[in-house]
C-alpha cells in the first residue's frame, strides 16, 4: 500500500498551560520519513504533550515550528493536518460498524463508494479482521478493536502516523502478542510514525528510534541499542533496564579508580571523573571467591524469576548490589563468592562529568 | 454484590409499610372517586363514566394544551440547550462556568419569583401577556437549565472528548461530527433529558398559575380550579385524566431510552 | 482582504455562535426580568427590601414557612433512609413496581397533593368516614397544620426515597461486614458505616427537599390553610393588594433562601449529588 510519508521536524517547541505549569520546555525533534520514534517516559514527562502538539490537537507556545517534510504546519488545524492517530482507549464510533469506523475518514473527504470499499477491503485483509466487518466495537475484544482503530488511522493514507499509548489498555499477556504484531504492521506500513509510551519493552519492540522524556524534556534520542549501551543520563540508564549505582569518593574519582570490597581496580577512561558509575546487573558475574580480578562478597538473598536468577550481593563498604545470573547458577543465598565486573561494562553518571 | 437476606429491625419494616399505604392510598382513592357515582356511598353506588365525561367537556382542552405545551418546551430546550451544552462542556473559559451557574437560577428560585419577574417585565405587553407564548417561556426558563445540564455532562465524558479528537484527526468539520458522532452518542442522555424537560413542563404549576388568563389555561391549572369550586366526583375524574395522560408518555419516552442504551450499546 | 483567524480563535468564536441563542434567551427572560425585579421595592424605599424582617405578618410568614419546611425535612430524611436502606437490600417480586409507584408523585403538581391530602382528612375524607362508622366525632385534619405537614412530606418523601435507595445500593457491605466481624451490633452497623456513607446523600437530599419546601405554592394553596407560609403571602400580596413591590421584595428574600441552601449543598456534597 503506498502511501506519501514526510519527515517531522520539530523546531523550539514549547507547552505552557493556562495556570503557568511547563507541560513542555522547547523542545527540538526531527524523524526521517518512514522512521518510527518513540517518545518514551514515565507520565507526566511531556511525551502526550508533544504527541498532541504534532497531531495539532494543542497549540504550543509562540516561537514554537512543526514542518511535515517542506510545509510549515504549526498553524494548520488537525482537520488539515493529514494525521492518523490511534488513541490509548481506541475512540471507535460505537454506533458504527468495523467497516463504517475504518472508512469514515474516506467518507468525510468524499471518496466513491467503490474506493471507500477497495480501501477498506485492503486494510481489513492487512489487520486480519476478515469476518467482522459488520460487527460494532462493543462486540469485539479489546485486540480487534486496537486494530480497527490503526486501519482506521491509516485508511486515508496520512503523512504521520501518531500511536497515543496504544498497547497500554490491553492485559500483559495481550500487550505481547500484539507488540510484535503492531511492529511487523508499522514496517509493511513504512510510514513515519510517532508512538507514545511507557512501556521501554514496547519501545524497543516497535521502534527504530527513541526519544527518553523526562520533566518536559528530551533526556536523550538514539536507537534502543545505544541508549541501553551508552545512556547520556542517569534517569535514561535506570529507565531503559535496571542500573547498579555505586559511589566513590572525590580523590578516587580524580584518579579514575574504583574501591570495591578491598580491591582497587583502575576504571576505563570514559568513567574519568565521575563520582557516581553504574553498572547493569547482567553484567555482574558471581564465580568462586579464587577467580582473577574478583572482589570478595557475600550473596543476601536470591530469587528465582523463572528465566533468570537475582542474587542480592553484600559488598564490604558498599550498598547491595543486583547480580542476574542464568537459573542454573549454583550460587545459594550466605555463599562467600567472587564478584567479577568486566571494566569496560562500568558507566559513567554524565549529569556530573 | 452478593445479596442475601439482611436482619432488619421490624421497626424499619413497619415504617415501610405504614408510609407506602400513606403514598398509594390517595392515588387509588383518587382513581375510585372518579369512576363511582357517589363518592359518599362509595363503590357500592356503581361505577360509571360520567364525571370523566363532564371533564373532558369542560377542561379536555386544558390537556390538549398542556401536551402541546410540554412537546414545544421540549423542541425549543432542545434547539436551545443542546448546541450551549456543548459550549459548555468544550469551553475553558471561566464565564462558561458562571454562566452555567446563572443558567440553574430559575430551578433553585421559587417558581412564584420568576413569574413575578416575567409579569414585570413584560406584562405590559398585551399581545404577548396573553398568549401561550407567554407561558411557554416560563416553562423553558424553568427546564433549559435540566436540558443544558444533563446533556452536557454526557459531552464531557471522557470518551466522548477523545471521540471527537478522532473524527477531527480523520478531518471532519464541526457540523459532520456535531451531526454524525457526539448527538449519536449522547442520544441516552438527550431522550433522558427530554422526559425530564416534558414531565417537568406537564406538571408545572407555580409558575404556570401566576402566569396564565382565563383563555390561557394548562392542565395543572385547570385541575386547581376544579379542586376549588368543583365536587370530589369531578377533581378526581379530572386527576385520573392526568394520570392517564402522564404515565404512558413517561413509560413511552423510559422504554425509548432503554432502546437506545441497548442499540448503541455503553 | 479576508480575516485570517487561527484555529483556536476560530474555536472560541465557534462556541460563542452556538451558546449566543440560548444565552439571549435567558437575558431576555430571566436576567433582564430579575433584575427589575429586584430593583422594584428600590422604587418604595430601600427599607422596603427588609419587609420580611420589619414586619410582623411577614416575620411570623417566613418563621413557619422555615420552621414547616425544616420539620418536613427532618421527618422525610429520617423515612426516606429508612425506606430506602429497606428497600435496597431486600429483592421481593413487584420491587420495581412498587419503587416507581412511590416516585410518580415527583411529577404531579403540588395542586394534586393538596387533593389527596382532602382525600384523605377532609370533610368527607377517610378519617371522617372511618371516625365516624366508628361512632364518633366527623375527624378531620386537612385543613390545619398537620394537613399541610402531611401534604409536604407527600411530596417530598419521593425524592427522598429515590436517593436513598441508590445510595443504599452501592453501600460497601465489606464494611458493615467488617464492623459485624469486629462485634459491632446492629446500632454500631447503623451509626458507623450507614450513617457516615450516606451522609452526602443526607446532605444533598436535605437540601433539595428543604428548597422545595420553602418555595412550595400549589399545595399550600389547594388546602388553603390558616397556617400561611410566604409563598401564599407573596401571592395574596400581588393578587389581592396588587402590592408588587412587596412582592417582589418577599420573594427576594424566599429566593436568597433557597439559593443559598442549594448553593450550600453543592458545596458540601458536589453538584452531581444534587441532581442539578
Amino acid at each position: 500500500m503506498e502511501n506519501k510519508s514526510v519527515g517531522i521536524t520539530i523546531s523550539q517547541c514549547a507547552k505552557t498551560y493556562a495556570d503557568g505549569t511547563r507541560g513542555l520546555h522547547p523542545t527540538d525533534l526531527t524523524i526521517a520519513p518512514g522512521e518510527v520514534l518513540a517518545l518514551l517516559g514515565p507520565s507526566g514527562c511531556g511525551k502526550t504533550t508533544l504527541l498532541r502538539i504534532i497531531a495539532g490537537l494543542e497549540t504550543p507556545d509562540a516561537g514554537s515550528r512543526i514542518m511535515f517534510g517542506t510545509s510549515d504546519v504549526t498553524h494548520i488545524p488537525i482537520e488539515k493536518r493529514q494525521v492518523g492517530m490511534v488513541f490509548q482507549h481506541y475512540a471507535l464510533f460505537p454506533q458504527m460498524t468495523v467497516q463504517a469506523n475504518i472508512g469514515y475518514g474516506l467518507r468525510i473527504r468524499g471518496a466513491s463508494a467503490d474506493e471507500q470499499r477497495r480501501v477498506v477491503g485492503e486494510l481489513v485483509d492487512l489487520v486480519r479482521l476478515n469476518g467482522l466487518e459488520n460487527k460494532r466495537p462493543a462486540e469485539l475484544s479489546g485486540g480487534q478493536r486496537q486494530r480497527v482503530a490503526l486501519a482506521r488511522a491509516v485508511a486515508s493514507r496520512p503523512r504521520v502516523l501518531l500511536l497515543d499509548e496504544p498497547l497500554t489498555a490491553l492485559d500483559a499477556k495481550l500487550k505481547e502478542q500484539l507488540r510484535d504484531e503492531l511492529a511487523e504492521l508499522l514496517r509493511q506500513l513504512r510510514i513515519t510514525a510517532v508512538h507514545v509510551t511507557h512501556d521501554q519493552r514496547e519501545a524497543l519492540a516497535i521502534a527504530d528510534r527513541m526519544a527518553v522524556m523526562q520533566a518536559g524534556r528530551i533526556l536523550q534520542v538514539g536507537n534502543g541499542e545505544s541508549l541501553y549501551r551508552q545512556p547520556a543520563h542517569p534517569f535514561v540508564a535506570t529507565f531503559l533496564g535496571r542500573v547498579n549505582q555505586i559511589e566513590r569518593s572525590a580523590g578516587h574519582a580524580a584518579r579514575n579508580q574504583l574501591e570495591l570490597g578491598g580491591v582497587t581496580q583502575a576504571c576505563p577512561d570514559h568513567c574519568a571523573g565521575a563520582t557516581q558509575l553504574l553498572v547493569r546487573p547482567e553484567d555482574v558475574e558471581i564465580h568462586g571467591m579464587d577467580y582473577p580480578g574478583s572482589v570478595p562478597a557475600t550473596i543476601a538473598r536470591r530469587v528465582f524469576l523463572g528465566d533468570h536468577l537475582q542474587l542480592t550481593i553484600k559488598v564490604a563498604g558498599h550498598q547491595a548490589l543486583l547480580a542476574d545470573v542464568s537459573r542454573d547458577h549454583p550460587a545459594q543465598a550466605g555463599d562467600q563468592v567472587g564478584v567479577f565486573i568486566a571494566p569496560h561494562q562500568w558507566m559513567p553518571n554524565r549529569a556530573d562529568l | 454484590m452478593r445479596h442475601h437476606p439482611q436482619k432488619m429491625p421490624p421497626a424499619m419494616w413497619l415504617i415501610t409499610a405504614i408510609v407506602t399505604l400513606f403514598m398509594l392510598t390517595p392515588m387509588l382513592l383518587s382513581v375510585m372517586a372518579g369512576l363511582v357515582e357517589n363518592y359518599g356511598q362509595g363503590l357500592s353506588s356503581g361505577l360509571t363514566t360520567r364525571w370523566l365525561v363532564e371533564v373532558w367537556a369542560g377542561y379536555g382542552n386544558t390537556v390538549v394544551v398542556s401536551l402541546l405545551l410540554a412537546a414545544v418546551c421540549v423542541g425549543v430546550t432542545l434547539l436551545l440547550g443542546v448546541p450551549c451544552a456543548y459550549a459548555l462542556a468544550r469551553s475553558r473559559s471561566r464565564w462558561a462556568h458562571h454562566f452555567e451557574e446563572l443558567l440553574t437560577l430559575p430551578v433553585a428560585v421559587p417558581g412564584l419569583a420568576s413569574a413575578l419577574a416575567l409579569l414585570l417585565a413584560y406584562g405590559s405587553v398585551a399581545h404577548f401577556r396573553q398568549s401561550f407564548a407567554f407561558i411557554l417561556v416560563g416553562h423553558v426558563v424553568f427546564t433549559l437549565p435540566f436540558m443544558v445540564r444533563m446533556v452536557g455532562s454526557a459531552l464531557r465524558r471522557k470518551e466522548l472528548v477523545a471521540l471527537e479528537e478522532a473524527a477531527r484527526s480523520l478531518g471532519a468539520s464541526f457540523t459532520q461530527r456535531f451531526l454524525g458522532i457526539l448527538i449519536p452518542a449522547v442520544l441516552p442522555s438527550i431522550v433522558a433529558a427530554c422526559l425530564m424537560v416534558f414531565t417537568l413542563s406537564m406538571g408545572e404549576f407555580n409558575l404556570t398559575w401566576m402566569l396564565h388568563t382565563p383563555l390561557t389555561r394548562t392542565l395543572p391549572v385547570g385541575l386547581a380550579d376544579s379542586y376549588a369550586s368543583m365536587r370530589i366526583e369531578v377533581g378526581s375524574a379530572y386527576t385520573l385524566i392526568f394520570l392517564i395522560v402522564i404515565l404512558p408518555v413517561m413509560w413511552v419516552l423510559q422504554a425509548m431510552g432503554h432502546f437506545i442504551e441497548k442499540h448503541y450499546g455503553k | 482582504m479576508s480575516l485570517i483567524l487561527s484555529s483556536a480563535a476560530r474555536a472560541r468564536v465557534l462556541l460563542l455562535a452556538l451558546s449566543a441563542p440560548a444565552v439571549a434567551f435567558f437575558a431576555a427572560f430571566w436576567l433582564l426580568p430579575a433584575s427589575m425585579l429586584i430593583a422594584l421595592p428600590a422604587g418604595q424605599g430601600w427599607r422596603t427590601y427588609f419587609a420580611t424582617l420589619t414586619d410582623p405578618l411577614y416575620v411570623q410568614s417566613l418563621l413557619q414557612t422555615l420552621g414547616l419546611s425544616a420539620a418536613t425535612t427532618l421527618a422525610t430524611l429520617v423515612i426516606g433512609a429508612v425506606m430506602g436502606l429497606s428497600l435496597a437490600r431486600n429483592r421481593f417480586a413487584g420491587r420495581g413496581l412498587l419503587l416507581s409507584l412511590l416516585t410518580l408523585p415527583l411529577s404531579f403538581p403540588g395542586v394534586i397533593i393538596g387533593f389527596f391530602i382532602i382525600l384523605l382528612g377532609g370533610r368527607q375524607g377517610t378519617l371522617a368516614n372511618l371516625s365516624v362508622a366508628l361512632g364518633g366525632e366527623r375527624l378531620t385534619f386537612a385543613y390545619g397544620l398537620l394537613g399541610l405537614f402531611l401534604g409536604y412530606l407527600y411530596f417530598s418523601l419521593p425524592r427522598a426515597i429515590a436517593a436513598y435507595t441508590a445510595a443504599a445500593q452501592s453501600l460497601d457491605p465489606h464494611l458493615e461486614e467488617a464492623t459485624r466481624s469486629l462485634g459491632g451490633n446492629a446500632w454500631s452497623v447503623a451509626r458507623d458505616v450507614w450513617w457516615p456513607q450516606l451522609m452526602p446523600t443526607t446532605m444533598a437530599c436535605g437540601a433539595i427537599v428543604f428548597a422545595t419546601a420553602v418555595g412550595a405554592f400549589g399545595t399550600a394553596f389547594t388546602l388553603s390553610s390558616k397556617f400561611e407560609v410566604l409563598p401564599i403571602t407573596i401571592y395574596n400580596e400581588f393578587t389581592n393588594y396588587a402590592n408588587f413591590a412587596l412582592a417582589a421584595s418577599l420573594s427576594i428574600t424566599l429566593g436568597l433562601i433557597t439559593w443559598f441552601v442549594l448553593w450550600l449543598a453543592r458545596r458540601l456534597a458536589g453538584p452531581a449529588a444534587v441532581g442539578i
